[in-house]
């Protein structure tokens, strides 16, 4: 049975036209998909049963669903500060639910942004975000700006389906309708394929924006000879290639975002984006990676009124990213419980806050092995959403689709192991109230 | 079986011209009956003021553009805050509150229905993913169809079968109520940071202008049968001198025959767009043409979009104006442009009484409500959140109800206001009857909502009561104003379907709302047409794939669908 308009549930470009083959029960084909997406889906070495270990050097022992789960709500249940993190890999069906689990237990919800486009949301508190949906760029951008992002390697479909190779209603020479300008500090994949590339020094993007900003506003004058390394004539001729765009789009990535100046970049390259307005149209948009990272930031926000970052300890949603973000907790060894579910926070986090995951129960809600199970007590294997379950997803650019489901699995999903938590966790805390 | 009983209650219900008279209401499994037994649960009003249920046609309060409202604004989250309980989940936001806040605010002020202004096709699981959190009231949203490709190109081309088809499948897929209009070929021109500037202006690339694109459309409604009217953001809004632009926008509808006992035409928020003047130094209040022109013609009805001092979020389908707001006020601008559909802004603002385009904007407002004779004819909104939060009704309320109430406003709002509006010579006062008019009543019968048991209190209407701690008969609103304001911020009793959601101002259960969509069948060749246009659409420019576009059903947890044939 071929299944046709199969989302793929691996980058943020949340590719809507898959074509896969199952025969009883298993794919045996993956069409239209990129390698990292196909192979997500054809599937690997998952984990089979829950597992438990009371010291993390020990070995996992297996154990029912019932015990893990039960485990998990106790320690929940008692601890004065859990973390409960990742969420990216996963639908919003379990989001909801597990906000509502932070609210009964007044833990600390976090995404995977706090490592990757946190600063984004910080740029656009300060700025806003001129936006649109990936449509609208493919139709109409005759300049496509990538800085600090290499789609090449981390969204291999976005340039031929969206971005730069596509065609479009007024972009309908695809490639040779756009002019492609890559911002970056190596010479990555993506910019082999650009009209232009300018080579920015490591944590100058800054100084490089405000420079363009100034040559648009017609300040040009007041620019140095070179700017980040770039010689100040190359940053005119790309100034004035924005300004002569009829449509641009600037898609950034994390060498935007995790670079020197973090946020603050993202906030100049909204003003930018905003002053060229008067100009032309121009759109800016984060690159994001999880499939549904973007759908964490919805539905929090509208649960919580905030994005990430949200401190439920109080009662009601706190957040101050900069205090209420896992590594500010991790690292000042407030958290004294993790729940790691859909992201793994042992392979991002920096080393003094893995430090600190170290000392603490770990509960891990994953279908997958990764760094997180090394340092886990707790480990509640799951469905893989998207390919065993279905439910929605946030595509990069804010637009909401229904993930299918391909096969049958028996595997709780991780919407129900979250509901059995909370059903126990509200036993326990009512027994005790 | 359940059943309640309200006693003593002076009710207002216009709908079934009760007029104040004292008397009991009875429900019965969720719905308004003649009488019942011995058994039933008594709430003694005790001459109290009961209302039919709110209902509020128009506001802003889920979807992609109240989320970067969110985003954009944690400072605004952080205001209206309270803490969850056993019964609730946590409050935040004040132009912008959380899913919850939003249920529970509206409740608490004894509403029971609110329609979302503004759903995107292609955003419109978003949309629903909010409306199926937001608690306790009942829902529906009008569709954006004013700058779509698909009904430009039918339009273009002369086929109206084939327009009907598509707004019926457009209503289909984003499970959609009515039609919404904004600012008509301003969001494709935006599409290239373009505008158009008037209604016979050409829009890019599509060779059709904004006249067409509303006639086209407000035909094509009647046609299909729908229970709501097209319902219009106009051209130009937010510059000096739209007031022109509105009153010929109204004229192309003149001529409409509506198909229902309804208006043909709904114009929103027309504060907005009832400027006279030619920029902002000569800026000035038209009310007075505009409510001539609604006092001369029945076919239309608009809404005030009254602006509230203070912090506001302004969030439309009209990118351009947004554009614009945020570069005047240096403020922080969210653009959201939606591929082959629309687009959108969001800009937060506040509106200061001492700044005098804000104050002429206030007295737009409230001129509007009072110049215009027939109370049915204008309803009082905010455009939450652009003119400002709708938990500020109560204050409307009273300003309409009360000159003495709207001169203690007006002393404290720039005196150059009063140059350039008729506010301050405006005597009339509104009655406890105007104003159930003018906040259920006639946003139901606008919506098409009434025969749905909504907006009224007849036998078999859902049994949405509101009472108020006042006894209209020992209370003269005109000099009592805030006590009476105090009233209508927190009701006594808030009844949705017979069941008691809040008292006294507090949640006391959380039912889930429903939602309202419309289907229309259109079986004629323009079906056929129209799939073959769509098709290629889908195929060469939508970045989404035909088959996971459309709202599944999943999102409409409690849907009521009510069906209509296009002739
Ligand atoms: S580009 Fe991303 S979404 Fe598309 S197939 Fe590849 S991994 Fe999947």
């Amino acid at each position: 049975m071929i299944i046709k308009d199969v989302l793929c549930p691996f980058c943020g470009c949340l590719c809507d036209d898959l074509a896969v083959e199952v025969e009883n029960n298993k794919v045996v084909d993956v069409k239209h998909a990129c390698k990292i997406g196909a192979s997500k889906i054809r599937g690997h070495d998952r984990i089979k049963a829950p597992m438990m270990r009371d010291d993390k050097n020990g070995e996992f022992r297996e154990v029912s669903y019932e015990e893990a789960i039960n485990e998990s709500a106790r320690i929940l249940a008692k601890s004065k500060r859990p973390l409960l993190y990742g969420w990216a890999n996963g639908l919003c069906e379990m989001m909801k639910k597990g906000i509502l689990l932070t609210e009964e237990v007044g833990g600390i919800i976090d995404n995977t942004a706090s490592v990757c486009h946190g600063p984004s949301a910080l740029g656009v508190h300060e700025k806003g975000l001129p936006t649109g949906t990936l449509g609208q760029f493919a139709n109409r951008a005759d300049v496509v700006v990538f800085w600090g992002c290499n789609p090449v390697q981390a969204h291999p479909r976005h340039m031929g389906r969206y971005s730069v190779f596509n065609k479009g209603f007024f972009a309908n020479k695809g490639r040779r309708s756009r002019k492609v300008v890559v911002f970056d500090v190596r010479k990555t994949d993506t910019a082999n394929l650009a009209d232009e590339y300018v080579q920015v020094k490591p944590g100058e993007d800054y100084m490089v924006l405000s420079a363009l900003r100034a040559i648009v506003a017609g300040k040009g004058d007041v620019v140095p000879d070179t700017v980040g390394g770039v010689p100040k004539e190359k940053l005119a001729e790309v100034a004035e290639t924005m300004k002569a765009a009829k449509f641009g789009i600037v898609y950034f990535g994390m060498g935007l975002t995790q670079s020197r100046g973090k946020y603050k970049n993202i906030d100049n390259a909204v003003s930018l984006i905003t002053e060229l307005n008067a100009h032309g149209k121009h759109s800016i948009i984060p690159m994001r990676g999880h499939y549904n990272v973007t759908g964490f930031g919805n539905v929090c926000a509208w649960e919580t009124g905030f994005i990430n970052a949200v401190d439920m300890s109080r009662g009601y949603p706190y957040y101050n990213p900069g205090e209420t973000c896992s590594n500010d907790l991790l690292m000042r060894e407030e958290i004294d419980a993790a729940f790691i579910i859909a992201g793994d926070a042992g392979a991002h986090f920096p080393a003094q806050s893995i430090a600190r995951m170290g000392k603490v129960p770990v509960i891990q809600v994953d279908p997958f092995h990764n760094p997180t199970t090394e340092m886990a007590n707790i480990v509640i294997p799951t469905k893989v959403s998207g390919v065993e379950l279905e439910g929605t997803a946030y595509r990069m650019d804010g637009v909401s689709l229904r993930m299918r489901k391909l096969v049958d699995v028996d595997f709780p999903s991780d919407e129900e192991v979250l509901d059995k938590i909370i059903a126990k966790v509200r036993e326990i805390k009512g027994a005790s109230s | 079986m359940s059943e309640m009983l309200i006693k003593n209650a002076t009710v207002y219900d216009p709908i079934n011209s009760v007029n104040g008279d004292l008397m009991d209401v009875a429900v019965r499994n969720g719905k308004i009956v003649d009488s019942v037994g011995n058994s039933a649960q008594i709430i003694d009003a005790g001459g109290r003021l009961v209302y039919p249920g709110g209902v509020d046609a128009h506001t802003h309060i889920a979807g992609s553009k109240v989320n970067i409202g969110r985003v954009m604004r944690p400072e605004d989250s952080r205001l209206g805050i309270k803490a969850r309980t056993k019964l609730t989940r946590p409050y935040t936001g004040y132009t912008v509150p959380n899913v919850y806040a939003m249920g529970y605010r509206y409740a608490e002020m004894g509403y029971t229905t609110a329609f979302e202004a503004a759903i995107p096709i292609l955003k419109a699981r978003h949309t629903h993913e909010e409306l199926e959190e937001i608690p306790i009231i009942d829902k529906g949203g009008l569709t954006l169809f004013g700058s779509n490709w698909m009904v430009m190109d039918a339009i273009r081309e002369n086929d109206q079968d084939r327009l009907a088809a598509y707004v019926a499948w457009g209503l289909l897929a984003s499970r959609g109520w009515g039609v919404k209009i904004v600012n008509p070929g301003g969001g494709e021109a935006w599409g290239f940071g373009k505008n158009v500037s008037g209604l016979d202006d050409t829009v890019p690339n599509f060779e059709v202008t904004p006249r067409q694109i509303i006639r086209n459309l407000a035909e094509v409604n009647e046609k299909m049968n729908l229970p709501h009217s097209i319902h219009l953001h106009c051209n130009n809004l937010g510059k000096p001198g739209n007031y022109e632009t509105t009153l010929a926008s109204f004229d192309i509808c003149k001529d409409i025959k509506a198909s229902r006992d309804r208006q043909a035409l709904h114009v929103t928020h027309v504060q907005f767009n009832a400027w006279g003047g030619n920029h902002w130094g000569d800026m000035e209040s038209k009310s007075d043409a505009i409510a001539d022109y609604l006092n001369k013609n029945d076919f239309l009805t608009i809404d005030m979009g009254q602006l509230i001092f203070g912090s506001a979020t302004t969030m439309t389908a009209d990118g351009p104006v947004q554009y614009a707001n945020a570069r005047l006020l240096k403020s922080r601008w969210s653009n959201g442009d939606v591929e082959l559909e629309d687009s959108s802004g969001v800009t937060p603002l506040e509106y200061h009484a001492q700044n005098y385009v804000n104050g002429i904007m206030w007295a737009i407002g409230l001129e509007l409500a009072l110049l215009t004779k027939d109370p049915w004819q204008v309803l009082m909104t905010t455009d939450h959140p652009n003119g400002g939060p709708y938990v500020n009704y109560p204050q409307v309320m009273t300003l309409l109800m009360s000159k003495k109430k709207r001169e203690e406003a007006m002393s404290k709002i720039a005196e150059k206001t009063f140059e350039r509006t008729s506010i301050a010579g405006i005597d009339r006062e509104l009655d406890w009857y105007d104003i159930a008019i003018k906040t259920r009543a006639a946003h139901a019968k606008v919506l098409g909502i009434v025969e749905n048991g909504k907006g009224h209190l007849g036998v078999g209407a859902d049994a949405d009561i509101a009472i108020y701690d006042i006894k209209p008969d020992q209370t003269d609103a005109t000099t009592e104003y805030n006590r009476v304001e105090a009233a209508f911020r927190r009701s006594a009793y808030t009844i949705k379907g017979g069941v008691v959601v809040a008292k006294d101002g507090e949640i006391t259960a959380t039912p889930m709302g429903r939602t309202y969509w419309v289907r229309t069948k259109v079986d004629n060749g323009g079906y056929d047409r129209m799939m073959e246009d769509l098709k290629l659409k889908f195929r060469n420019y939508y970045s989404v794939n035909m088959a996971n576009y459309m709202v599944q059903d999943e999102y409409v947890e409690h849907p009521v669908v009510v069906d209509t044939e296009y002739k």
